[in-house]
């Protein structure tokens, strides 16, 4: 089957729509299929090592193409919401990275913008800026293991060692400014949790300049590669109108030809001041989202740069907010100041508070759009947290953009819709 | 003058943190919903929220760690915030979370509130991605939605017994069986 897609034509990728009928999520085999009596229904998973954790698709095959198909979640379920209502707001950051251990960074921000905009409170421009460089730095992150592990999926083995080499870099950098590798806790609700270590700037600086270089060398394994194209090219079609009405976001969306960025169209953080571009791609196959990967990642770099720039000018200035109600006081007051004792009392054991409402922030996650929707009745806990995962929506993709696929498709399909099971199961 | 004062079944429009919430009828919410996607150019479902209010407001606030019903330590409550949330007017509240993807981005949130076991129309006829949300919403709160064509347990197995966030399911533990007990 070698489908060639309309390449920047313009022209539709297909006409009318490919979302099942009545369950958008299951497609099901043709009753003339069934009749014939050769399909096979197979397991695909939850235990496979191409599924990206704990997936199982239930497929109907005839022959080798790929008639029917259900994706089973929850596997990974472990009640993240639940557990963050039982904590006070403070200690619920922690839970936040641990969704998506892939994209922990931007899941910490999301929850705790969340929580700062129920708050109403100022951050500082350093930890605005600090928050926008780490963001992008796991986007980075995020985008190789996608790549290393979709790569290797479909046999492209030494693309795995090449993409976590850079990854491996990307997690000393992490460790040096936060004392973690993973699932940092660096972002305080307020700012940061600590100052910037200055040994950083240059470290940041050295992995600026290499990494565009590593994403040539990918290039040149891959995107010429003809057992990548045809492993890749008009594959796993998802149409414009399709994405939008299946909540697709992130490269998913923009591989099928919709210019959309929420670092763009409602900007957060710092990313109104820097200048970087939206890679948009109009073929919508596998092929159309790996070039968009490719694209942000070196978009990312350059935006990791700009904020170094600021950042090397902000040296001793604040980078947490100066709000006794919600941010802890600096540990030698302690000492001093009986209020600040008290303030770091009530903080550590009581929590903060933060006033009765409902809000819902969004950022835009190297997956697309990952929202928190935070809900307080004024207390120290949360009452209701909920996340919006973006591999949650893109799942649901999975059974239109399967059509007329062979089963070794289904690898490079579902591979190509970037999801990270934590975040699906929560 | 609101541009929302059209939505099919309107109850009031909020406008709070910056954030727009349209309150309908639950009878109305596939009205509002298409109504909302059609004329109001909302393409595009983000998410769907349930939330239990049971025990909303009754005990102080949500707790102290440790008081499983809330807080009764140091009251009257210091920090400023002492006020006791008002009365929600039923136990859950069912949010549709839009964006428009457009060249005028903006969200809204579509609110309808239910009582319990009170169902509520599906909107896959207006977002195909209602699917999955609604099955988790189905799975975890225990909100029916009705004409769903898949209403099934999604997270947790097919089997589990009741839907672990509502604020009345147990929290903690397997029931422990002492020496001694029949």
């Amino acid at each position: 089957m070698t489908a060639t897609a309309p390449r920047r034509t313009g022209a539709p990728i297909y006409e009318g729509t490919r979302i099942p009928s009545p369950i958008p999520t299951v497609l099901k085999t043709s009753r003339e299929l069934e009749a014939t009596g050769d399909i096979l229904t197979i397991n695909f998973g939850p235990n496979h090592p191409s599924t990206h954790g704990v997936l199982r698709l239930v497929v109907d095959l005839y022959g080798e193409d790929v008639t029917g198909l259900a994706a089973v979640i929850g596997y990974l379920h472990t009640g993240f919401e639940k557990n963050m209502e039982q904590k006070t707001w403070w200690k619920g950051i922690p839970y936040a990275p641990r969704i998506d251990y892939v994209s922990f960074q931007n899941n910490e921000y999301v929850f705790v913008g969340a929580v700062e905009k129920l708050l109403d409170i100022e951050v500082p421009p350093k930890a605005i800026w600090m928050r926008t460089a780490l963001a992008e730095l796991n986007r980075i992150h995020s985008h190789l293991v996608w790549l290393g592990t979709s790569a290797l999926e479909l046999g492209a083995i030494s693309m795995f060692w090449y993409a976590f080499r850079e990854r491996e870099t990307i997690l000393d950098l992490f460790e040096l400014v936060t004392g973690y590798r993973m699932h940092t806790r660096y972002f305080q609700v307020g700012g940061l949790a600590e100052d910037i270590p200055r040994g950083f700037y240059p470290e940041a600086r050295k992995f600026c300049e290499w990494m565009p270089k590593a994403i040539d060398d990918y290039e040149t394994l891959l995107t010429r590669n003809k057992i990548w194209l045809e492993r890749t090219e008009g594959l796993g079609l998802l149409s414009r109108d399709d994405a939008i009405a299946l909540g697709q976001s992130g490269p998913v969306l923009r591989a099928s030809g919709v210019d959309w960025d929420l670092r763009k169209t409602e900007p957060y953080l710092a990313y109104h001041q820097v200048d970087f571009r939206v890679p948009v791609m109009q073929t919508g196959d596998v092929y159309a989202r790996y070039l968009v990967h490719m694209a942000e990642m070196r978009e990312s770099v350059r935006i990791v740069e700009q904020c170094l720039d600021r950042l090397e000018h902000m040296e001793g200035e604040p980078w947490i907010a100066d709000d006794r109600k919600v941010v802890l006081p600096p540990r030698e007051e302690l000492h001093t100041s009986m209020e600040s004792l008290i303030h770091h009392f009530k903080i550590v054991t009581e929590g903060f508070r933060v006033p009765e409402g409902e809000v819902y922030f969004a950022i835009e996650s190297p997956r697309g759009e990952l929202g928190c929707y935070i809900c307080s009745d004024g207390g120290p806990k949360p009452w209701r947290v909920k996340f919006r995962a973006p591999s949650f929506v893109a799942l649901e993709a999975t059974a239109t953009c399967m059509h007329e696929a062979l089963i070794a498709d289904m690898i490079a399909i579902v591979g190509s819709l970037d999801t990270v099971m934590g975040e699906v199961d929560r | 003058m609101n541009e929302f004062d059209d939505v099919p079944g309107l109850i009031e429009i909020v406008e709070k943190h910056a954030e727009t919430t349209i309150v309908v009828e639950p009878a109305s919410v596939i009205e509002a919903a298409t109504w909302l996607r059609d004329e109001a150019g909302f393409n595009f479902l983000s998410d769907i929220t349930a939330v239990d209010y049971l025990g909303w407001g009754e005990k102080g606030v949500s707790g102290y760690i440790g008081t499983a019903a809330g807080r009764d330590l140091n009251t009257p409550m210091t920090q400023g915030y002492q006020v006791v949330p008002l009365a929600k007017p039923q136990r859950f509240a069912i949010n549709y979370h839009l964006l428009s993807i457009s060249e005028r981005p903006r969200r809204v949130r579509l609110q309808t509130w239910l009582a319990d076991g009170q169902p509520v129309q599906t909107v896959i006829p207006v977002w195909p991605t209602a699917d999955w949300h609604e099955r988790e919403a189905f799975d975890l709160m225990g909100i029916t939605f009705t004409d769903h064509p898949n209403l099934e347990r999604i997270l947790l197995d097919d089997d589990w017994d009741g839907h672990p966030l509502r604020k009345d399911y147990p929290l903690g533990g397997e029931p422990v069986r002492f020496s001694g007990e029949k």
